[in-house]
C-alpha cells in the first residue's frame, strides 16, 4: 500500500511502524497476555501436554457415562410428493363401527393419522363428532388390537390360514350345511354386494345381522304399522315440539350426531331468531338429552306405554280414532296433548324403547299428528341399525341344534353383550368350523378357531349408505399398521373373488353410482372429486307417505294396551357417552371421560335416586347385588325415578385390553328377550345390599351453584319481552364499570370464543376433541380421585337447587340441568399472569394467554389465582411412566401425539390454549396467500369438534365477524366478569321454553305427578 | 434509667463477671446431659425422615402430596408461612427491645437470634422443594442470560425470594457479629488447641480493645438499623402471597399487619417454649427470670388480642362487602362447614387461650407458660390452614369445589423440617454461647440486686 508522509519524522515513524508489524506478527494474537502467559502458551512442555490429557480423558469418560439415547430419524430418500414435513393432509373418510356413524376428515401428519374431524360437506353429520368419533384415533394405534392371525389361538400366516379356511368352507357347502356371517349392521352397498357375491360361491351363506344395543322392534312395528320394513328418517330441524320417551337422541339414540345439530337449529336464538322449540323427555334414566329438555318427566319404565297410549287416546279422540283402553297416566298429558293437536306436522314423538308395541303407538300419535313428510319420513330410510333379534334367536337356537355348518363372525361381540351369552357360546361350541374377523381377539374372537384380524377404519377402504341416496367413502389413511387384513378382502378372497377391495368398491360405484350424477363425464374425474369431498348424496328420491294400518290394532288385541305389572324394582339399562355399547371400551381417553350428567370416569355404576336410596337404607358407594348376581356400587343420581335404577352397558369387558379389562361390570345378562326383541327395561329387579364399599370417582361434588350467576338462565316468555332477560346484571356491570387502567390493546386480531347454552347439549365431543388435539395425559381413576383430571376443557354441571340457593346440596327429585363448557378464558387482565415469578405466562398481542412451558418452574401460584379453575400440573411424569399404563407408554400409541404441541414435562402448568398451533398455521395460510384471515377460518378442536355448533370463535377486531356479534349480544356475558378479569370468552344466556326457571318448575312437575 | 421497681431484678444472685461467663458456658464446658442426646437422636431422625420425603418428592413428583387442581398449595405453604413466622421473634427481640431500651433482652436475644436462623433455614426450604421443577429453580433469580429472559417484578413470589434471602442473611449476620466477644471469650477459656484454634478464627481474631469495642457496637447498631425494617417487611411480603390474588379469603388489605403481628406473637411463643426449657435444663434462672417470662406473657396477651380483632376484622369485613364468595368461604367454609374444626382450634388457640395470662397466677406458673406457649404454636399453624386450603377449596365456581387433606410425604416433610430446628438448636446449645455474655455484663451492674 502507497504511504504518504507529511514531514521527514512522520517517514521515520512509518518505517518504524513497519518493522514493528513485521516482528509482531504471529499466528494468533497475544494481546493483554502477560510475558510468562505467552511463553507458556506457546510451548506446552511435558507436564502441560499431560495436564491437557487427562483433563480429556476424564472429562470423556464423565461426558460419555451419561447415556444420552440415540434416536434415529430416516429422510424420505424419495420423498412423496403430497408430504411436507411439518404441514397436515386431510382426507375425507366416514367412521361407521356398526353402531355410530360420521362423515369425517382426518388429519395426517408424516403418514400418520393424528386427528379426527367432522366433515362439513357431509349434510348428515355437518362437522360435527361425537366423543367416540374422536376418541376412534387413539383405537388405531391400540396395542391391544389382534396383531396377526391366529389359527386355534397360535400365530399363523394369512397363506395357511386362507388355504385351511378355503377347504373349510367348500367342505361345509359340499356337505350342504349352513355357513353363516354374522355381522353388525353393514352400510357399505359395496360390502353388501360382497355378501352377495360370497353366496354365489358358497350357496348355503346367510347373513345374521346382530346388534348389541338393538333398534329391532322400531323396524318391526314400521312393517306391521306402515308396511315399511326399515327405520325413518327424523327431522327434528322441522319440529316445534319434541317428545321423546327414554330416547337419548341427543346422545346415542341412532344418529346422535345427526340429531343434535339439527335440534340445535330449533333452540338458535342468535342473529335476532326468536323462534324456539319445546322438548319434553319422559325417561327412566338421567339422559344427557334429558338435561336439555324444557320439561323433564321421570317415569317407570312400566309407565311409559301407559303415559303413551293416554297421549295417543287423547289424540284419537279428536280424530275419531279407534282409543286403546288403558289405566290412567300417572302424569299429566293433557296440556301436552294440546299443544301438540296445535303444531300439526310441526311435532315429533320418539321412543327408545325396543317394543313393537310401543313403537306401534309412538307410529300412530306421529302418524295422527301429521308429521309424516315433515319430521320424519319413510322415503329417506336410516340404514345404519339392521340388527334383526328374532334372525339372530333362531340362529342362535339353530348353532345349538347343530345346524349351522360354519360361522363367519365379523364385527360382533355376543359373547359379550349377548342378554344369554352362555347359550351363544355353547351353540358356537357346536359348530363345526367358526371364524372371526374382529380387530380384536375379543371375548367372542377367542372362541372361534381362526382369527383373521380385521383393519382399523383409518386402514381401510370402504363405502356407506347411512340414509338410501346418501354415500360417504373411507379411504386408508396408513399402511395397516399390524399384520392385519380387512374384512372385506378376507371374504373375497375365500369367495374366490379377484382384485382388491379397494378396486371392489371403485367398480361398485362406477356401475351404480356414476349413472346417479350428471356433473362428471368420467368415472374417474367422479371418483377422484366425491373421494376429495368425502361424500356424495344424489338424494333418495320420492314417495308416498305410507299410511298408518288401524287394524294393526285389531291384530295386537290385548297385548297392545296391557301395562306390563310393575313388580318390585325396575331397572333400565342405557348406553353412556363414552364407552356405548362397549365396543370403546378400551380406549383410555373415552374411560376417562366423565359421564355428562354424573361425572363419573372409570366405572359403570347403579344409578338410585336420592329419596329411593335413602328408603332402600343405601348410600353412595355402597356394593349392592342386583338380581342376586350383578355386583355394582351404588351412586345418587337426582332425577332417576323412583322404584328404579339405571346401570350403564358396556363396562365389565373381560378380553378387551388393559386398559378396559376389569373396569366396571357387564349389564348385558340383565337385558331380556320380550315379544321376540331385545329389551334393556327390566322389570322385577332385587337390590341387596352386600356392606362392601367402593370408591366411584367423579371430577365434580359439589352441584348446586350456590345462587351465583354462573350460569344464567331466563324463560323464553321474558326472553321474547327483553332480550336482556336474565343477563341484567351484565349490563349493569357494563353500564357502570369504570377503571383507571387503559383498555387492553390489541393492534392486530383479538381472538374471542362464545358459547350458547341454548345449543350446548352436553355431549362432551369437545372434550375428547381437546385431548388428541392438545396430547393431553390420561392419568387413570386413582389420580382422577385425588382431583388433578388434565382436561384442558371441562364440563361443569350444575343441578338447580330446592332449598335457599345457600349451602344446601341437592336433594330434588328431578332438577333441572345445565352444561358449561369451562375452558381458559384467556382474560385480558387474567389474575394468573401477573403473579408467575419466572414470566412462564405472558399475554400475547392478540389476547391470548400463552404459556411457555420450557420457562414454567411450577410454582403453582396461576393455578391458585385462576378464578375459574383451568389450569392444570403435571404433578407426575405421565409419559414413559409405568405407573401411567395409558396411552403414553408405549411406541404405538405415541404415535397419535400431534407434533405440533408439545408433550409436557412434569413439573410444568398447562392449560388451554385457543389450538394457537392452529392459529399460528392459519395465519401462515393466509399470509401465502397474500390475505387475512377470513371469520371463522380458525377452529380450535373443541369448535371444529361441536356437533350443534354452540362455539364460535373468531377475530373480535374483524368488523362483522360472528364473534363480534356474539360479544354484542344481550345474551352474553362473561364468567366472573365482576372480578374484573375481562374474559375472551362470553356464555349466551340459557333460554329455556318453559314458564319458570329454576326452583319453581321442578315445584311445578311435582304437582304435575300428583295430579 | 433502668428503674427496678418497675421490671424487677434482671439478674439474680448477685453475680461477678466471671459467675457469668462460667455459668453461661458451663453447658458447653460439662459434658452433655442424657436428655441432650436423646433430643439429638429424635431430631436427626426427623430431619432424616425428612429428607428421605424431599427425596421422593424431587424423584417422582409433587403428586406424592394431597395436593390437586383446585388446592395446588398446601402443607408445604402453611408450614413455609409457619416458619418464616417463627423465625420474627429472634430480631423482633434484640431490634424493636434494643429501640425501645428494654434490657431484659440481653439474656433471651441470642437464642432468640439463633432460632430465627434455624426457622428461616427450615422456611426456605419449602418455597423451594414446593416448585415443580426444583432443577430449575435458578430461574427465579434475576441473573443475565444469552436467551434475554427476566423475572417477573409483578410476582408477589419474585419479592419472598427477595425478602426472606435478604433476611436470612441478615439475622444470621446480625447474630454472628453479637457473637464475636463472646466466642472470644470461649477461645481464651478453652484447653484443647484445637478448640481454641477454631474459635480463634471464629471470632475474628477479637482481642477486646476499646477501638474493638467502639466498633462492634457501632457495626452492630448498623446492622441491626438496617434489619429492623426487614423484619415489617418480610411478613409483610409474605403476605402478600396472598393479598395480592383474587381469592376470597386472600384478597384482603388487612394481611400485611395482621401477619406481621401474627407472625411476632408465634415467634414469641416459640421464645417462650425455648427459654423455659434452657433455664430449666441448663440451670439458668437467675438470668432468665420469672420476671422475664412475665414480660414476654404480657406480650403474647397483648398480641392475642390483636390477632382477636383481626379475625373479628375480617369476618366483619367478609359480610360487610356483601360479596357472596367471601360471605361462603368465611360463614360457610371457615366458622361452620367442613373446616369449622381448624377454624375454631386458630381462634381458641390464639384468640382465646392466651388471655389466661391476664391470672397472675397462670403468668407465675412455668407449667402454664409451657403449655401455653406451644398452644399458640398450634393455634398459629392453623390460621395458616384456614387461610390457604379454605380459600382454596371452595372459591368462586362451586364445581371446583374439592377437600384437601395431607398425605404422609407432606407431614413426614414437615416433621423433616422440626427435626431440622430441633438439631440446629441443639447444636447451639452445646457448641455457642447461649447468652450475650458480653451483653449480660453489660447490664450486670446496673439491674442485679446490689450492684448500683
Amino acid at each position: 500500500m502507497k504511504k504518504y508522509w507529511k514531514s521527514t519524522k512522520e517517514l521515520l515513524e512509518l518505517k518504524n511502524q513497519d518493522q514493528v508489524q513485521k516482528v509482531s506478527e504471529p499466528e494468533f494474537s497475544f494481546e493483554g497476555l502477560t510475558e510468562g502467559e505467552v511463553k507458556s502458551g506457546v510451548k506446552a512442555n511435558r507436564r502441560d501436554f499431560l495436564k491437557i490429557l487427562g483433563f480429556s480423558v476424564g472429562y470423556a469418560a464423565v461426558a460419555s457415562s451419561c447415556e444420552v439415547p440415540v434416536r434415529k430419524a430416516i429422510p424420505y430418500l424419495s420423498k412423496p410428493e403430497e408430504i411436507i414435513p411439518g404441514v397436515a393432509n386431510h382426507y375425507a373418510s366416514t367412521f361407521y363401527d356398526g353402531h355410530d356413524f360420521a362423515s369425517v376428515v382426518i388429519k395426517v401428519r408424516e403418514g400418520r393419522p393424528i386427528k379426527v374431524e367432522g366433515n362439513e360437506l357431509s349434510s348428515i353429520t355437518p362437522g360435527g363428532t361425537s366423543a367416540r368419533v374422536q376418541a376412534s384415533v387413539l383405537s388405531l394405534y391400540d396395542g391391544a388390537r389382534q396383531q396377526y392371525p391366529l389359527k386355534g389361538g397360535n400365530k399363523s400366516d394369512w397363506a395357511t390360514i386362507d388355504k385351511e379356511i378355503m377347504a373349510n368352507l367348500d367342505k361345509v357347502a359340499e356337505a350342504n350345511q349352513k355357513i353363516i356371517i354374522l355381522s353388525a349392521s353393514v352400510i357399505s352397498p359395496s360390502t353388501k354386494k360382497l355378501f352377495k357375491g360370497f353366496k354365489t360361491k358358497y350357496p348355503t351363506a346367510e347373513v345374521v345381522y346382530y346388534d348389541a344395543i338393538s333398534y329391532s322392534a322400531m323396524r318391526e312395528a314400521n312393517k306391521l304399522t306402515f308396511g315399511q320394513d326399515n327405520i325413518a328418517s327424523y327431522h327434528f330441524d322441522n319440529a316445534n315440539i319434541v317428545v321423546s320417551f327414554n330416547a337419548d337422541f341427543l346422545g346415542n339414540w341412532l344418529s346422535p350426531v345427526e340429531f343434535a345439530s339439527q335440534y340445535a337449529k330449533t333452540r338458535d336464538l342468535t342473529n335476532g331468531r326468536k323462534k324456539l322449540s319445546a322438548h319434553y323427555q319422559f325417561e327412566s334414566y338421567m339422559s344427557v338429552t334429558g338435561s336439555n329438555a324444557d320439561k323433564r318427566f321421570p317415569i317407570k319404565p312400566s309407565d311409559e306405554k301407559v303415559v303413551l297410549i293416554n297421549l295417543y287416546n287423547y289424540i284419537a279422540k279428536k280424530s275419531g280414532k279407534p282409543t286403546i283402553k288403558v289405566n290412567r297416566s300417572p302424569v299429566k298429558i293433557d296440556n301436552l296433548a294440546k299443544e301438540l293437536l296445535n303444531n300439526p306436522s310441526k311435532s315429533l314423538i320418539i321412543s327408545g324403547t325396543n317394543d313393537v308395541y310401543i313403537q306401534s303407538i309412538v307410529n300412530a300419535i306421529n302418524y295422527l299428528l301429521s308429521n309424516l313428510g315433515s319430521t320424519l319420513e319413510f322415503e329417506r330410510e336410516l340404514l345404519t341399525k339392521q340388527g334383526n333379534d328374532r334372525d339372530f334367536e333362531a340362529f342362535v337356537k339353530e348353532m345349538n341344534n347343530g345346524q349351522v355348518g360354519a360361522v363367519l363372525m365379523y364385527n360382533v361381540n355376543p359373547a359379550y353383550d349377548y342378554y344369554n351369552s352362555a347359550k351363544f357360546v355353547s351353540g358356537l361350541k357346536r359348530v363345526g368350523f367358526t371364524v372371526a374377523m374382529s380387530q380384536k381377539n375379543d371375548e367372542t374372537s377367542s372362541l372361534a378357531q381362526y382369527v383373521c384380524p380385521d383393519n382399523h377404519f383409518l386402514e381401510s377402504w370402504d363405502d356407506a349408505e347411512p340414509y338410501t341416496g346418501f354415500y360417504s367413502l373411507t379411504q386408508p389413511t396408513i399402511r395397516p399398521i399390524f399384520d392385519t387384513r380387512q374384512a372385506q378382502a378376507s371374504l373375497m378372497k375365500w369367495a374366490g373373488i379377484e382384485g382388491d377391495y379397494h378396486s371392489y368398491v371403485q367398480k361398485f360405484w362406477e356401475e351404480n353410482l356414476y349413472e346417479k350424477q350428471t356433473e362428471f363425464l368420467s368415472f374417474n374425474d367422479f371418483w377422484n372429486h366425491t373421494l376429495q369431498r368425502g361424500v356424495f348424496e344424489p338424494g333418495s328420491g320420492t314417495k308416498e307417505s305410507p299410511v298408518y294400518d288401524f287394524t294393526f290394532f285389531d291384530r295386537a288385541g290385548n297385548k297392545l294396551g296391557e301395562a306390563e305389572q310393575s313388580t318390585g324394582i325396575e331397572a333400565i339399562l342405557y348406553e353412556t357417552i363414552a364407552i356405548g355399547s362397549g365396543n370403546f371400551a378400551n380406549n383410555p381417553w373415552l374411560q376417562e371421560l366423565p359421564d355428562p350428567i354424573s361425572k363419573t370416569v372409570w366405572d359403570n355404576y347403579v344409578a338410585i335416586s336420592p329419596n329411593f336410596a335413602e328408603e332402600l337404607g343405601l348410600e353412595q358407594d355402597d356394593v349392592v347385588k342386583v338380581n342376586g348376581g350383578l355386583e355394582l356400587p351404588v351412586l345418587i343420581q337426582p332425577g332417576q325415578p323412583a322404584g328404579t335404577v339405571s346401570i350403564a352397558l358396556g363396562y365389565g369387558r373381560s378380553k378387551a385390553g388393559k386398559v378396559a379389562d376389569g373396569i366396571g361390570k357387564n349389564a348385558y345378562p340383565l337385558s331380556q328377550l320380550k315379544n321376540n326383541t331385545r329389551q334393556y327395561e327390566i322389570n322385577g329387579v332385587t337390590i341387596e345390599k352386600t356392606g362392601d364399599t367402593y370408591s366411584l370417582v367423579t371430577t365434580q361434588t359439589h352441584h348446586s351453584m350456590e345462587g351465583r350467576h354462573i350460569i344464567k338462565e331466563t324463560t323464553f316468555k321474558d326472553y321474547k319481552k327483553d332480550t336482556k332477560a336474565g343477563n341484567e346484571d351484565h349490563h349493569e356491570l357494563k353500564d357502570k364499570l369504570v377503571t383507571m387502567y387503559p383498555d387492553p390493546d390489541h393492534p392486530g386480531a383479538s381472538w374471542g370464543l362464545s358459547l350458547d347454552f341454548n345449543k350446548c347439549i352436553g355431549c362432551n365431543a369437545c372434550i375428547v376433541a381437546c385431548q388428541a388435539e392438545n396430547n393431553v395425559a390420561v392419568i387413570g381413576k386413582e389420580e382422577v380421585k385425588n382431583r388433578r383430571i388434565m382436561h384442558w376443557i371441562r364440563l361443569d354441571r350444575y343441578y338447580s337447587t330446592d332449598g335457599d340457593g345457600v349451602n344446601k346440596d341437592v336433594e330434588s327429585d328431578n332438577p333441572e340441568v345445565f352444561h358449561q363448557p369451562v375452558m381458559c378464558q384467556h382474560g385480558d387482565n387474567a389474575p394468573c399472569e401477573n403473579v408467575c415469578p419466572v414470566a412462564a405466562t405472558p399475554h400475547s398481542m392478540e389476547g391470548l394467554n400463552t404459556m411457555a412451558y420450557n420457562r414454567c418452574i411450577g410454582t403453582r401460584y396461576c393455578m391458585n389465582n385462576c378464578p375459574y379453575r383451568v389450569r392444570r400440573f403435571n404433578w407426575y411424569r405421565y409419559i414413559d411412566n409405568d405407573e401411567f399404563d395409558y396411552n403414553f407408554n408405549d411406541n404405538i400409541s405415541k404415535m397419535v401425539l400431534n407434533p405440533d404441541v408439545v408433550v409436557r414435562e412434569r413439573g410444568v402448568v398447562e392449560k388451554c390454549s385457543f389450538c394457537v398451533q392452529r392459529i399460528q398455521e392459519t395465519k401462515i395460510i393466509a399470509k401465502n396467500e397474500g390475505r387475512e384471515i377470513r371469520d371463522g377460518e380458525v377452529q380450535p378442536a373443541c369448535v371444529q369438534a361441536c356437533p350443534t355448533s354452540a362455539f364460535v370463535f373468531g377475530d373480535k377486531n374483524l368488523n362483522g365477524s360472528k364473534i363480534s356479534k356474539h360479544f354484542e349480544d344481550d345474551r352474553s356475558y362473561g364468567l366472573l366478569e365482576e372480578l374484573h378479569t375481562l374474559p375472551s370468552v362470553v356464555y349466551l344466556t340459557k333460554v329455556r321454553n318453559t314458564e319458570e326457571t329454576g326452583n319453581n318448575n321442578s315445584e311445578r312437575m311435582r304437582d304435575e305427578f300428583a295430579s | 434509667m433502668y428503674n427496678k421497681d418497675v421490671r424487677g431484678i434482671l439478674i439474680k444472685g448477685n453475680k461477678s463477671y466471671g459467675d457469668i461467663t462460667s455459668e453461661v458456658l458451663a453447658s458447653q464446658e460439662k459434658r452433655a446431659p442424657l436428655w441432650w442426646y436423646f433430643a439429638m437422636f429424635v431430631g436427626s431422625v426427623m430431619f432424616l425422615a425428612g429428607i428421605w420425603a424431599i427425596g421422593e418428592t424431587i424423584i417422582k413428583g409433587i403428586g406424592l402430596w394431597g395436593n390437586n387442581n383446585s388446592v395446588a398449595w398446601g402443607w408445604a405453604i402453611i408450614n413455609f408461612v409457619w416458619w418464616i413466622g417463627i423465625g420474627h421473634a429472634g430480631t423482633a427481640f434484640s431490634i424493636f427491645l434494643l429501640v425501645l431500651r428494654q434490657k431484659w433482652r440481653t439474656s433471651i436475644n441470642r437464642a432468640a437470634e439463633a432460632m430465627t436462623v434455624f426457622a428461616v433455614l427450615a422456611a426456605g426450604l419449602f418455597p423451594v422443594i414446593h416448585m415443580g421443577r426444583i432443577w430449575d429453580a435458578f430461574f427465579i433469580l434475576p441473573y443475565p442470560n444469552t436467551r434475554g429472559l427476566w423475572v417477573n417484578y409483578n410476582s408477589p413470589l419474585f419479592w419472598d425470594v427477595v425478602a426472606i434471602s435478604t433476611y436470612l442473611f441478615t439475622s444470621a449476620a446480625f447474630w454472628y457479629l453479637g457473637m464475636i466477644p463472646d466466642l472470644a471469650t470461649v477461645r481464651d477459656r478453652s484447653k484443647s488447641k484445637i478448640k481454641k484454634q477454631i474459635f480463634h478464627i471464629m471470632s475474628f481474631g477479637w482481642v477486646g480493645t476499646a477501638k474493638s469495642w467502639l466498633r462492634f457496637e457501632v457495626t452492630a447498631l448498623i446492622v441491626g438499623g438496617l434489619a429492623a425494617p426487614l423484619v415489617i417487611a418480610v411478613h409483610s411480603i409474605v403476605s402478600m402471597d396472598f393479598a395480592t390474588s383474587v381469592f376470597p379469603g386472600w384478597h384482603t388489605t388487612i394481611f400485611p399487619p395482621y401477619f406481621v403481628i401474627g407472625a411476632i406473637f408465634s415467634g414469641f411463643a416459640m421464645v417462650m417454649t425455648l427459654m423455659i426449657i434452657i433455664r430449666k435444663e441448663f440451670k439458668l434462672g437467675d438470668f432468665v427470670t420469672d420476671s422475664h417470662l412475665e414480660a414476654i406473657a404480657k406480650i403474647l396477651t397483648f398480641i392475642s388480642l390483636i390477632m382477636g380483632t383481626a379475625y373479628a376484622t375480617e369476618i366483619f369485613i367478609a359480610w360487610y362487602s356483601g360479596v357472596e364468595g367471601e360471605m361462603y368461604t368465611f360463614f360457610h367454609n371457615r366458622i361452620t362447614g367442613d373446616y369449622a374444626v381448624q377454624f375454631w382450634t386458630m381462634v381458641t388457640c390464639n384468640a382465646i387461650i392466651p388471655q389466661l395470662f391476664w391470672f397472675k397466677k397462670i403468668r407465675k406458673n412455668l407449667v402454664w407458660l409451657f403449655i401455653i406457649s406451644i398452644i399458640i404454636n398450634i393455634g398459629m399453624w392453623f390460621e395458616r390452614f384456614n387461610i390457604v386450603v379454605t380459600s382454596l377449596s371452595k372459591d368462586f365456581l362451586p364445581a371446583n369445589w374439592v377437600e384437601y387433606s395431607a398425605t404422609t410425604t407432606e407431614v413426614l416433610i414437615y416433621a423433616g423440617t422440626i427435626g431440622l430446628f430441633i438439631v440446629g438448636v441443639l447444636l447451639f446449645m452445646r457448641f455457642i454461647p447461649m447468652m450475650a455474655m458480653n451483653e449480660l455484663k453489660m447490664v450486670n451492674k446496673e439491674t442485679s440486686i446490689d450492684k448500683n
